[in-house]
């Protein structure tokens, strides 16, 4: 059974599928994503985020408890979310068409 | 009206007569003879950038490079003195890639004692001396130390390591880069250890994405919808003036001001951004780290107090960003053809402390993405209608005199080539 999160925040476990941890995974996930599904996510977990990071921020980021990793996991998708949400109103970089940037190295965690 | 003031002579492209004013001609980017000129007469002479010393900190790390543009591949290795060294990637035997993963055409990193080729087994100290021969007895008068490694030449600067695959090559990197690398050495780079690399595959001519980051007058116009409306609004009324520009030899470069990092008033940028303090510009605190407060005399060469970031062109393909709230970027562009190339954008920061300031590093990466994305899309466009010969002539502002300096730059070095290569005529009339 995957890790769940901190029971703190157990109100965003129904956006753990957002706890992915390469780049390429969040990317993909966010370019199959509705706008409906991502602003949900964005509505339970933009709110938190002052609360994660205090929450966070006392543990030692070089040895978090899987829980504590599933939480950051959830909120570097937030970070890529927050485009699509904040600014362009759909997945998709507008006017990117064909183009593809790949992350080829990216910090283990 | 200039916000920010310019050379005597009215503007920076004045300032070197030689660049001229007038029209560009871009034939040098879709003419498939020029570009196998410039890989003899640019890619196969000139320092070529191909990483960090950090990639490879222990004797034995390595990593090879793909410098199709130059017709071959590299493996850079540290070896048991800890000194790094470059060598072409191919067994003496019968010219197999030595050192490769799958796909030979792919390139690889790891830890190792010596090199073994998978063909036939011979062996390679990390120095390149060959140590092994599979039934060495059966060869004739085969002396060992005949047989090492080709050796390319190497050198780091900065913590940048250098190749040159012109055997007759006499200058040494740091002579190569000039006042514009001086300028900056001493910055800690080697500090930066947090790394994001991207790559693309872009269809474009390589001198057309150095372009698109050696000017910033797009920025309030392709990147519009990135700031809020009213920002976005009035950054297109301003337009785009850099503090200054400077250029050396073949090298150039831009500062520019950081109105971002943080912005003046938070409304300007968008919630996770006013949430996390970061964005475009990196981080808006600056890691606690020694050597950011007295920068290299090179950077914010303006010395304006609103500097933001200067961005350091050097000449072929190498790019170092260098911004104000302590973090470094660079971009490379490997040509493939002269139509396509491989770009990459590297961001380096210091190792975070915290969940909160990773984050921040996330983002920073995140939005950096975002912008690329939409930077290397145009270039196709751009691309294909220069391909179509409808127009060649371009007006190039001010604001884009590295473009100017980069093409003509490109062009001399393919005159002087040319030249070198034509017969001398014994008492032809001139």
């Amino acid at each position: 059974m995957p890790t769940s999160l901190p029971s703190e925040f157990a109100d965003l476990e129904p956006f753990s599928d957002w706890c992915l941890r390469t780049e390429a995974q969040r990317y993909a996930k966010r370019l199959s994503s509705s706008m409906d599904e991502m602003q949900a996510f964005y509505d339970a977990a933009f709110p938190r985020l002052e609360e994660i990071l205090t929450y966070l921020d006392r543990l030692d980021l070089g040895a978090l408890p899987p829980d504590a990793e599933q939480l950051l996991l959830l909120c570097y998708s937030l970070v890529n979310i927050s485009f699509p949400v904040e600014v362009w109103r759909q997945a998709r970089v507008p006017d990117s068409g064909a183009a593809s940037l790949d992350a080829v190295i990216e910090p283990a965690v | 009206m200039a916000h920010f003031p310019k050379p005597a002579e009215g503007s920076w492209t004045e300032h070197y007569p030689e660049l001229g004013t007038g029209p560009v001609n871009y034939e040098d980017s879709i003419s498939p003879e020029f570009y196998e000129l410039e890989r003899k007469a640019i890619f196969q002479k000139t320092w070529l950038n191909v990483g960090r010393v950090e990639a490879i900190p222990r004797a034995g790390r390595y990593f090879t490079k793909e410098l199709q543009c130059a017709g071959t591949s590299v493996i850079i290795v540290r070896d048991k003195d800890g000194e790094v060294r470059g060598f072409h990637n191919i067994c003496r035997h019968r010219g197999n890639k030595l050192v490769w993963n799958d796909y030979p055409r792919e390139e690889t990193s790891g830890i190792c004692r010596q090199f073994t080729c998978k063909y036939h087994g011979w062996r390679y100290e990390l120095n390149g001396t060959l140590a092994f021969v599979q039934q060495e007895s059966e060869f004739f008068d085969l002396d060992k130390s005949d047989f090492g490694l080709v050796p390319v030449q190497t050198e780091v600067w900065e913590g940048f390591i250098f190749v040159n695959l012109d055997p007759e090559n006499s200058t040494s990197v740091k002579d190569y880069l000039g006042g514009l690398g001086a300028g900056i050495e001493g910055y800690p780079f080697g500090e930066m250890t947090q790394v994001y690399k991207y790559r693309a595959t872009v269809g474009s001519n390589w001198k057309l994405f150095i372009d698109a980051f050696a000017e910033f007058y797009h920025a309030p116009v392709l990147h519009a919808k990135q700031a809020t409306d009213d920002e976005s609004r009035k950054l297109q009324g301003f337009g785009f003036e850099a503090l200054s520009y400077a250029i050396d030899g073949p090298h150039g470069m831009v500062s520019s001001w950081g109105g971002m990092a943080p912005p003046k008033d938070p409304s300007m940028v968008k919630p996770i951004e006013r949430a996390l303090r970061s964005g475009l510009f990196g981080p808006w605190d600056r890691p606690d780290i020694d050597g950011l407060d007295r920068l290299p005399e090179g950077l914010n060469p303006a010395r304006h107090p609103a500097w933001g970031e200067d961005s350091f062109v050097f000449f072929p393909n190498f790019m170092v960003l260098v911004w104000a709230p302590g973090w470094y970027l660079t971009y490379h562009y490997w040509p493939t053809s002269y139509n396509t190339h491989i770009f990459e954008g590297t961001l380096y920061f210091v190792p975070p402390k915290n969940a909160t300031e990773r984050l921040r590093q996330e983002l920073a990466a995140v939005t950096f993405k975002e912008y690329g994305l939409q930077d290397g899309n145009t270039l196709e466009a751009t691309q294909s209608m220069i391909e179509s010969r409808a127009v060649l002539q371009f007006p190039l502002s001010d604001q884009e005199i590295l473009l100017r300096h980069l093409h003509k730059t490109a062009r001399s070095y393919v005159a002087q080539y040319e030249q070198s290569q034509s017969p001398v005529q014994i008492g032809a009339p001139s």
